[in-house]
């Protein structure tokens, strides 16, 4: 069949499954979007901004584990990805960006909205491919989606010369067998002499803690997750990331560590004889200062990603391969364990942060972030899918709303990108149609990417927004308060009235700024048909407690206060 | 220490761009890097010397291959290997030193590349050290200009695995 390089860019995503795209025209890409209308089994969504786009893509991959898609054109279009990308590639998401490129014969002189993307783009997608000749397009599309699904996921950038998507050949849509990527092996070995290393390290310690990340998740590792935990009686901490890996209510549930994690998860990483470190890569914001981390664990990394060994914590064992494999291979030989004493132990620190929980404390008239959480989850009975924002916000959902499901969280953990929620909760909401979804988000963050609000309208999204308008950028006016002498630069924040802005888009919106109003917002927002937004206004200079300062030892954490301390701090 | 890898490498665009921006990205330590064609069109091989006094060398192996155009990685430091360096040094030379000049160059079977009135171009092709002593006899005489390609590097023998993924 001859097809024309925009008919066979469209033919491919379908046989990838591809549902729906987030994009942007322009006229790079213009020959791709004319052929959209032969092709009416793509959705194709309009974003506002092609950062949405890539957001979009993202929050719609972590919602399905599937690729998501996004597409601009070339110049301003691909630029604007950049944040995106590098949002995807930290935290490990599969998307395939498709962007418009200036006609070979072009490149290299500044044309018109000319930019080396794939210069731009190299280190922050896991690979990037500009096409250069029609008949490569399918296998390099085939090779884009497999390179970005497999192995330890990541963003492909696909750069298209206009004259290309142009340009006609015979279309084959290659075999899975016909792709040859002669250096690219995400398949795994596992070598036994590690393996019997680990099995005696665990089934000798006696105080053992999981570190259960974001590749449980990516390799649906789930079960073997929780079999092993209950077998062996060791206790799940987990990364940012990973949260919905391991549900919050089980009794071995430690949930989040590091910088915010409670001060007993903390604890008993300290205190542990031995980390058993799954699908997670000791981030600086999981171990604090890395020369006194764990310093009494052996430690068990099973990893994906060969470069992730020894990066930032030297280990004892390191095992390549999936996760969710190795799991299945060490299972049958983890011995059950009684380790009561040792949860015991984890018990009593966790008595002391239970006296400490801010929702213990009498807030007197004032709305608390937290309080909002709280009641969000009590609401959605912990079953709904969050989508956060980056900052204050961001952790309180972290530390108050307990994630029962797998996949129930989406927030961007490595590059903290502000912005995020709005645009990867309408992507996610396109993969979970049926499930209740929410934006939890800054004051600060939103007005990043709010003009993602027409999306949401004009694709009728049923997402509900939360912002959490705390009037600061909360996060950073927290670090001035701490570090900097309570010097407010530059992060008071003016705010527009985000009620009539919303409806100004048409969206149904709420304000509440009293603890009574929460719950009945909620449950007015939850019956909206589409999107609808709640302007949370609370309390302005709280604090996102306990807290490890960046680079302090994890054992050194400023703890929340007391609830009768409380009063003190704010006066 | 010196460390020295040997990356099979795919022949296409941007590769040599890929391999340079992951060595500035994290930071590694190269003390040269030399890029040549194989007997197979498709494929290129890269001679990487990593100073393994700064930079872990299983580090810059590990990220090397998890480039996906980067087809193995042999690292041939503590191998029995054919490793070659070739310098082009310009020596200043008038009638009182160019005897010197060349009994010098015949010691280390170096050769002659050129000859003006006032300089000559020496070449030579030898092991790491041998071109390091070279230079170092040259020096009294004024080096006007100097240029080494750095290793190329190939292991003696039959060659086997160079990689096996899972192992530390
Ligand atoms: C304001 C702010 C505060 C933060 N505070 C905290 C905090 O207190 N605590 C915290 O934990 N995080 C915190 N973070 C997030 C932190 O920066 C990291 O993003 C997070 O810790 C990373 O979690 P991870 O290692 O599980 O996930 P990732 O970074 O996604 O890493 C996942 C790892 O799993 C591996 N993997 C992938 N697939 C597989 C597979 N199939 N089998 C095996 N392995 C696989 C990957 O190779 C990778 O190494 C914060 C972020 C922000 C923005
Ligand atoms: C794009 C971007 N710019 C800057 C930052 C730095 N930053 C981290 S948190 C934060 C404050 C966020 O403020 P807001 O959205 O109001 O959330 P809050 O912390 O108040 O809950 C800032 C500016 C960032 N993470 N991302
Ligand atoms: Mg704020």
């Amino acid at each position: 069949m001859q097809l024309t390089g925009a008919e066979i860019i469209w033919e491919c995503l379908i046989r990838e499954g591809v549902e729906v795209v987030f994009g942007y025209p322009g006229g790079a890409i213009l020959p791709t979007y004319d052929a959209l209308s032969k092709y009416p089994q793509v959705h194709h969504v309009l974003v506002r901004h092609e950062q949405g786009a890539t957001h979009a893509a993202d929050g719609y991959a972590r919602a399905s584990g599937k690729v998501g898609v996004a597409m601009a054109t070339s110049g301003p279009g691909a630029t604007n990805m950049v944040t995106g990308l590098a949002t995807a590639m930290m935290d490990s998401v599969p998307i395939v960006c498709i962007t418009g490129q200036v006609p070979t014969s072009a490149i290299g002189t500044d044309a018109f909205q000319e930019t080396d993307v794939t210069g731009v783009t190299l280190p922050i997608t896991k690979h990037n491919y500009l096409v250069t000749d029609v008949r490569d397009l399918a296998y390099i599309i085939r090779e884009a989606f497999h390179i970005a699904r497999s192995g330890r996921p990541g963003p492909v950038l696909i750069d298209i010369p206009k004259n290309v998507q142009n340009a006609t050949t015979e279309f084959v849509f290659p075999d899975e067998n016909q792709i040859r990527l002669p250096g690219y092996r995400p398949e795994t070995v596992i070598p036994p002499e590690q393996f019997e290393q680990a099995i005696k390290l665990i089934n000798a310690a006696e105080r053992p803690v999981i570190l259960a990340g974001h590749g449980v998740l990516m390799s649906n590792a789930m079960r073997e997750l929780r079999e092993f935990a209950e077998k062996a009686q060791i206790p799940v901490a987990q990364t940012l990331l990973g949260l919905g890996n391991f549900p919050a209510s089980h009794p071995l549930c430690l949930g989040m560590m590091g910088m915010h994690g409670e001060a007993y998860v903390n604890q008993a990483i300290q205190e542990a004889d031995l980390l058993l470190a799954f699908g997670m890569r000791f981030d600086d914001r999981v171990t604090g200062n890395v020369k006194t981390y764990a310093p009494k664990a052996r430690k068990i990394h099973i990893e994906i990603d060969p470069t992730e060994l020894n990066k930032n914590v030297k280990v004892d064992v390191g095992i390549i391969g999936d996760l969710r494999e190795v799991l299945q291979h060490l299972l049958p030989h983890v011995e059950p364990r009684d380790r009561s004493a040792w949860l015991a132990r984890i018990d009593e620190w966790r008595e002391d942060t239970r006296r400490r929980d801010i929702l213990n404390a009498d807030s007197g008239d004032a709305l608390w972030a937290v309080h909002v959480i709280h009641d969000l989850w009590k609401a959605t009975q912990g079953q709904a899918t969050v989508v956060t924002d980056v900052g204050q916000h961001q952790m309180w959902e972290a530390q108050y709303y307990h994630h029962e499901r797998p996949f129930s969280l989406i927030t961007s953990g490595g590059l903290g990108t502000m912005g995020f929620a709005l645009p990867a909760a309408i992507g996610a909401s396109f993969a979970r149609p049926d499930e209740e979804i929410w934006a939890v988000v800054g004051d600060g963050g939103f007005q990043m990417t709010m003009c993602e609000l027409a999306t949401a309208v004009q694709e009728n999204r049923r997402v509900r927004i939360a912002i959490i308008n705390n009037g600061y950028l909360g996060m950073v006016r927290q670090w001035q308060e701490i570090f900097y002498g309570r010097r407010y630069n530059a992060t008071p924040l003016v705010n527009p009235d985000f009620v009539k802005l919303a409806e100004a888009f048409g969206i149904p919106a709420f304000r509440v700024d009293r603890r009574e109003g929460v719950l009945p917002a909620i449950e007015a927002a939850r019956a909206v048909d589409g999107p609808a937004l709640i302007d949370f206004v609370v309390e302005r200079e709280e604090m996102v407690y306990p807290m490890v300062p960046s680079g302090a030892d994890l054992h050194d954490m400023i703890r929340r206060p007391l609830a009768d301390e409380r009063m003190e701090v704010h006066s | 220490m010196k460390h020295v890898l040997v990356a099979r490498v795919e022949n296409k665009p941007g590769v040599l761009n890929r391999v340079a921006s992951l060595f500035r990205r994290r930071n590694f330590n190269i003390i040269s890097l030399t890029v040549g064609e194989t007997e197979d069109p498709a494929v290129s091989r890269m001679t990487i010397v990593v100073d393994a006094s700064k930079t872990d060398a299983s580090m810059v192996q590990r990220n090397l291959l998890k480039l996906i155009n980067v087809i193995d990685v042999e690292d041939l430091t503590h191998r029995p290997a054919v490793r070659r360096d070739l310098v082009l040094v310009k020596v200043q030379s008038d009638s009182e030193t160019h005897a010197d000049l060349l009994r010098l160059a015949e010691a280390f079977q170096a050769k002659v590349a050129d000859i003006s009135p006032d300089s000559m171009v020496l070449e030579l092709t030898g092991e790491e050290d041998e071109v390091q002593s070279f230079i170092e006899g040259l020096r009294p005489y004024g080096i006007l200009e100097m240029m080494r390609t750095g290793l190329v590097a190939m292991a003696r023998g039959s060659s086997e695995p160079a990689y096996q993924p899972g192992v530390l």
